[in-house]
């Protein structure tokens, strides 16, 4: 009956973190050019909003492509609680070598989850403001 | 290739339930959303219709009969209806966002007479929606 059909589910998250782009592979002076304001010592901070597609077979006895609570769960555990309320280059390991950018951040969340085993994750989109917007699929096509 | 997309919103009620599974896996696997009464949302409906502009008007099809298509079909059909009892397309199904976008698809497939159905997105909040599109399409 779905024939043909693709189904997928997608969910908000949210997290507040702080972070400073600053690349070890550039001068101090080149810091400051490439990144501006964000390059500020310090660190400054924003509000994510982290999108999750998943999908999959809609189980006809649930109606569900994966359930909620356990998909809840699972980004919880794996990006909420390391990312919220951190600071990404000091308490995240994966950002102690890369910039900790939107790019950065939407891949390391990728690559977090993409061991659901409930269902594939599609993709991952993350708003670091209302004004940009990242996403990333992996590198699959 | 022209995506246009037309939004709407209608509000119902729905609850979890599947007669197969007994009282407490129903409550297991379902949750809040099991309560037997029911419990509602204000959905918000996106159609994304795919075409090429007509030459002559400019447009992929006239958003006035978009309008109408998804006021006939979805708004009262749907909207301030219990879904599980009222919405004989729903019947035996769980009324999961997912199930009712696919049912959504189903009723505005046939009906979009110029370009094509591409997508339909289902918010049952802001948080959370459904995606449902043919297989092999761009994804959202």
């Amino acid at each position: 009956m779905t024939g043909g059909l693709k189904i997928e589910l997608g969910r908000r998250y949210r997290f507040s973190a702080s972070h400073r782009l600053h690349s070890a592979k550039l001068s101090e002076e080149e810091n400051r050019r490439v990144y501006g304001k964000c390059n500020n010592p310090f660190g400054h901070g924003h509000n994510y909003v982290v999108e999750v597609s998943v999908s999959g077979t809609v189980d006809p006895a649930t109606g569900m492509i994966a359930n909620l609570a356990d998909l809840d769960s699972f980004v919880e555990r794996e990006v909420i609680e390391p990312f919220d309320h951190k600071s990404l280059n000091e308490d995240v390991a994966a950002f102690r070598a890369n910039v900790p950018t939107t790019e950065n951040i939407c891949r390391e969340i990728f690559a977090r989850l993409k061991h659901f085993p409930k269902a594939r994750i599609e993709r991952v989109r993350v708003e670091e403001t209302g004004n940009n917007t990242f996403e990333y699929a992996g590198e699959e096509l | 290739m022209v995506y246009l997309t037309r939004k709407l919103e209608f509000s119902a009620s729905h609850l979890y339930h599947n007669p197969a599974f007994s009282a407490e896996e129903n409550k297991r696997i379902f949750g809040k959303c099991n309560n037997p009464h029911g419990h509602g949302h204000n959905y918000t409906l996106e159609v994304t219709v795919a075409g090429e502009p007509d030459p002559v008007t400019g447009m992929v099809l006239d958003l006035k009969e978009l309008k109408e298509i998804l006021e006939r079909e979805i708004t009262q059909r749907m909207d301030h209806r219990f879904l599980n009892y009222e919405v004989a397309e729903l019947k035996d199904q769980i009324p999961t966002c997912e199930n009712i976008a696919r049912v959504i698809w189903n009723l505005l497939d046939p009906k979009i007479s110029k370009g094509r159905l591409h997508k339909v997105r289902l918010y049952e909040t802001p948080d959370l929606y459904a995606d449902c599109y043919r297989n092999g399409a761009r994804g959202a």
